[in-house]
């Protein structure tokens, strides 16, 4: 292949370095307004009066819209619908938006949210998620406080138990994990002829967005169109949140009639935007004495926040993903997301996984050490393979990589050697060595069935360039280039004749979120049937050229050739001038629906996703004796993707990945206090920063998947999800210590010692 | 409101702003130049770096007066005649880049250090944009990038 599979540059690489790349904050109309968000100041409270008599006499004030002013639902529809797009008459957690201000200026526009006087009557808050399931505890949703509750049943647990020579339980607990992407959220919205609205902004989803500002303003979705601006970062953190973002906005500009410009501040957005749901896991692993899982049990609470949002596919994800890549005969998972009064929760990459990978692969190590058995022989004996059945009673049928990565990164990382000579260190500083092998279902799966579809469009234009467009979203994870490499692959042109055009609602039909690391699979197989009728018309042109038939002729690089006599051919732009001179139809659509999945909700059972990426990590580490501290030397990190359509993306991905799951297990903690977060910065929200950085080792391993674009799978999420259990295990290798909390930070790992009666 | 006289990308300004104005306000809305990104507003993240007298500071974190008298480059001002600076080649050749909205800031943490010290180390790399943060990366890439541009630097 010419394109597929090489590292060409990114398609929009040379905007970014130059800082021409429009952003959403770089966007200005003449008249803009600037809007703030005046937000709770409590958990838990009934809002007695909202009076903004005080805010609209200040000059420069536009605007003031409450709950009262939406013409149309105060709704912000994820899955169920519980959440206002502002509060109406109770607030749930600190932060929940109360009113919108539209002013001339940002300050004016600040100004007018503190004149807002707001009176408050507290009611008791629920803020421990242990306790929200409780019967005497505050209920803020149903009547249990449960947003869901998803189960496994496999085989008999009892008699699996039985079967064990070992058993293991623990309990483990991980953090509030913030996306920290560097631009934070942002829309502005634009009041447009007939009574429409367009919303540019940062955001995975535009068709959420399109939802939202419809139901806010009561207009048909016809009427509202949704463009996305180049995001910076999003990991999820850009899922669902910008839809109250773009609300926000939107209702400033319908009121208006002006164009009105919302941009958070960091502070604003830590403290009410989405965030990685804090876990706690009691995992009970049974195993024989040979090292083979009889039985997998696991009880976990999420921690969502005020407001359901995408807490229940989050789980569902969770408990998929709960028992790992092995075959286990016999598992019983029951999980819950509860209710409590902070900021609700939501997608964050590996969304609902990385919080059970790191309980049961943190599970696989012990049972190793209890076992006198290597981890990585532990692990050859129970990952999946084709034939095999998951949790879930999938059948897998192809396209498992598990093995191979776990063979080369223990190759690649010299497992054995090193494993030894870490075991002779005696000095202050200790070094250790850990992995951890996962697996990852690509795309919505059974979850959301609903939203697996995604549209294309593909125009070849007369001077022999290509314009795409599709309904998934660049974020930074690469998708522009990657799909602009297919449709030149595709279209046998080169890659700088093509060029996508931004992610619009009025381009192509609704195509689902962009999440689920799905946008390679889906965006590149709808753009290749959208290639498809223009491949035929080029074959059809190119045949008359070549006087021949359109079946016995074929794409060859960036010519069409007689298959079976390779000197009869014609160059593709020798053709695409012909199809325009005979008045062709150049354009075309192309759609395509994911592959079947399916569940059975009492059971946990079913096909859950149509197809798996695999990975395994191995952590190096040196950890000093003395002060507790951390420093992660390498991470071997071996991933399959199916097919790597750009390795150094694919890199860039692993890279990126790898460091924001090495912060999730070492340093990065959202602190509440009576529900308020008091880290909303980067100088109290700690991420990792280029000093912290350990030899990243990026592998590639290819086991192609028959329904991807050119074999290939959805893999950006897996980077982050196995990283902290391969660290802890690391750690515990150099110190003997067991981790059971995330992350494992100095002070931690000092009280795991104390615990174990080792500390000073 | 203050009058401040300085140079922009080596163009002479005299400009009317608020004594209260930060220097990444005066570039992005009273100079249109929005390649100086804000992330966070107050020093932590580095997304609106530029260079100011040679040496690389936190626009958000300058005020105006500070600004009268003084030279300051900016993303805007890497690119010369359609030609891009070796660093900015250097990202794109790297993989360096992926959202891209930190990367000025790390562009101009990298020129502040190469003008500075043309040949660094890969750990003198790594303290010279340790103010800056990415999400996205990992940084490995942008460090590979800063050691490809010094190396082409060098064979100039």
């Amino acid at each position: 292949m010419r394109i597929i599979g090489k590292s060409v540059n990114r398609e929009d690489a040379y905007e970014k370095v130059t800082g021409k790349a429009p952003f959403t904050d770089d966007l200005s109309f003449a008249g803009m307004l600037y809007a703030k968000v005046k937000r709770s100041s409590f958990p838990h409270a009934k809002l007695l009066r909202v009076d903004t008599s005080k805010a609209k006499a200040l000059t420069g004030v536009h605007d003031i819209a409450t709950s009262n002013e939406i013409p149309g639902k105060n709704l912000v529809h994820v899955v169920i619908d519980d959440q206002p797009l502002l509060a109406d008459g109770l607030v749930k957690y600190i932060g929940e938006p109360i009113a919108v201000v539209a002013a001339e200026t940002p300050e004016i526009a600040e100004e007018a949210c503190e004149l807002i006087d707001v009176e408050y009557d507290e009611l008791p808050a629920i803020l421990d998620p242990l306790k929200s399931r409780g019967e005497d505890s505050v209920k803020i949703y149903g009547e249990d406080n449960i947003f869901a509750h998803h189960k496994i049943r496999k085989g008999d647990i009892e008699q699996g138990f039985e079967q064990a020579d070992i058993i293991l339980e623990n309990t483990y607990r991980t953090p509030y994990q913030e996306h920290a992407y560097l631009e934070t959220q942002g829309m502005v919205a634009v009041p447009r002829f007939g009574g429409a609205i367009d919303i540019h902004g940062s955001m995975q989803c535009p068709f959420y967005v399109q939802q939202t500002v419809s139901d806010i303003l009561g207009l048909s979705l016809n009427k509202v169109r949704v463009i996305q601006m180049r995001t910076g970062g999003a990991f999820g953190g850009k899922e669902d949140v910008p839809s109250l973002v773009g609300g926000q906005a939107a209702l400033s500009a319908y009121r208006t009639q002006r164009p009105v410009k919302l941009i958070y501040t960091r502070e604003e957005d830590i403290i009410s935007m989405s965030k990685r749901h804090p876990g706690w896991i009691r995992y009970k692993t049974g195993m024989t004495r040979e090292g083979e899982l009889t039985a997998v049990e696991i009880e976990f609470i999420f921690d969502s926040g005020a407001y359901s949002t995408l807490s229940s596919i989050v789980l569902w994800r969770g408990i998929v993903h709960s028992v790992g890549p092995y075959n286990v005969p016999n598992v019983k998972v029951d999980a819950y997301a509860v209710a409590t009064n902070k900021v609700p929760c939501g997608a964050f990459r590996g969304f609902g996984s990385p919080q059970v990978i790191f309980a049961g692969e943190t599970q696989m190590n012990e049972l190793a050490d209890k076992l006198g058995m290597d981890p990585v022989d532990l692990r050859r004996k129970n990952i999946l393979r084709v034939g095999d059945r998951t949790a879930t009673g999938q059948l897998l049928d192809h396209s498992v990589g598990i093995g191979k990565t776990l063979e080369a990164a223990c190759g690649k990382a010299d497992w054995m050697r090193k494993k030894e000579e870490y075991s002779k260190d005696t000095g202050e500083t200790r070094r250790g060595i850990g992995l951890s092998t996962i697996f990852y279902g690509v795309g919505l799966g059974a979850g959301g069935k609903h939203l697996a579809k995604t549209g294309a469009y593909v125009q070849v234009l007369k001077d022999c360039t290509v314009q795409f467009a599709v309904g998934t979203t660049e974020m930074g994870q690469g998708m522009r280039t990657v799909l602009t490499q297919i449709v030149a692959e595709q279209l046998g042109v080169s890659y700088r004749q093509v060029f996508m055009m931004e992610t619009d609602t009025s381009r192509v039909p609704d195509s689902g979120p962009t999440v689920a690391s799905r946008a390679t699979v889906m965006s590149g197989n709808a753009l290749i049937e959208a290639c498809k009728p223009i491949k035929q018309t080029m074959l059809k042109t190119a045949a008359k050229l070549l006087n021949s038939r359109p079946e016995y002729l074929e794409f060859s690089g960036e010519e069409i050739m007689l298959q079976k006599e390779p000197k009869a051919k014609v160059a593709v732009t020798q053709v695409i001038e012909e199809c325009h001179n005979n008045n062709e139809n150049m354009a075309s659509e192309g759609w395509f629906v994911a592959p079947t999945t399916s569940w059975n909700a009492e059971l946990g059972q079913g096909k859950a996703y149509f197809a798996y990426s695999w990975a395994t990590n191995v952590a190096e580490v040196e950890v000093d004796t003395k002060t507790y501290e951390v420093k992660v030397l390498s991470i071997t990190a071996a991933h399959d993707m199916g097919k790597a359509i750009n390795p150094t993306q694919v890199e860039g991905q692993i890279e990126g990945g790898s460091l924001q799951g090495m912060g999730y297990g070492l340093m990065e903690e959202v602190l509440t206090e009576n529900g308020r977060i008091i880290n909303p910065n980067f100088s109290t929200y700690i991420i990792p920063t280029a000093l912290d950085t350990p030899e990243v080792v990026p592998l590639i391993v290819e086991e192609p998947f028959e329904d991807g674009p050119y074999g290939a799978k959805g893999f950006g999420e897996q980077p982050l999800m196995g990283i902290a259990p391969a660290v802890t295990a690391a750690i515990s290798d150099a110190i003997g210590v067991k981790l059971h909390e995330l992350p494992a930070t100095p002070e931690r790992i000092m009280d795991a010692l104390k615990r174990k009666g080792e500390g000073k | 409101m203050i009058t401040i006289n300085f140079k922009i990308n080596g163009t002479g300004k005299e400009l009317i702003v608020p004594g209260t104005a930060t220097l990444l306000e005066i570039l992005r809305e009273h100079l249109y130049l929005t390649g100086t990104k804000e992330g966070c507003g107050k020093g932590e993240c580095g997304a609106c770096t530029v260079i100011f007298n040679g040496k690389s500071v936190n626009s958000c974190l300058v005020l105006a007066p500070q600004v009268d008298g003084c030279e300051i480059i900016t993303i805007e001002g890497l690119e010369k005649d359609g030609e891009l600076d070796q660093i900015q080649e250097a990202f794109i050749e790297a993989g360096a880049v992926q959202c891209g909205f930190c990367i000025p800031g790390f562009i101009m943490s990298a020129k502040a250090l190469l003008m500075e010290n043309p040949q660094p180390t890969r750990e003198e790399i790594k303290k010279g944009i340790s103010g800056n943060l990415c999400r996205c990366t990992g940084y490995k890439k942008i460090i590979d990038a800063i050691q490809l541009a010094a190396e082409k630097l060098r064979d100039k």
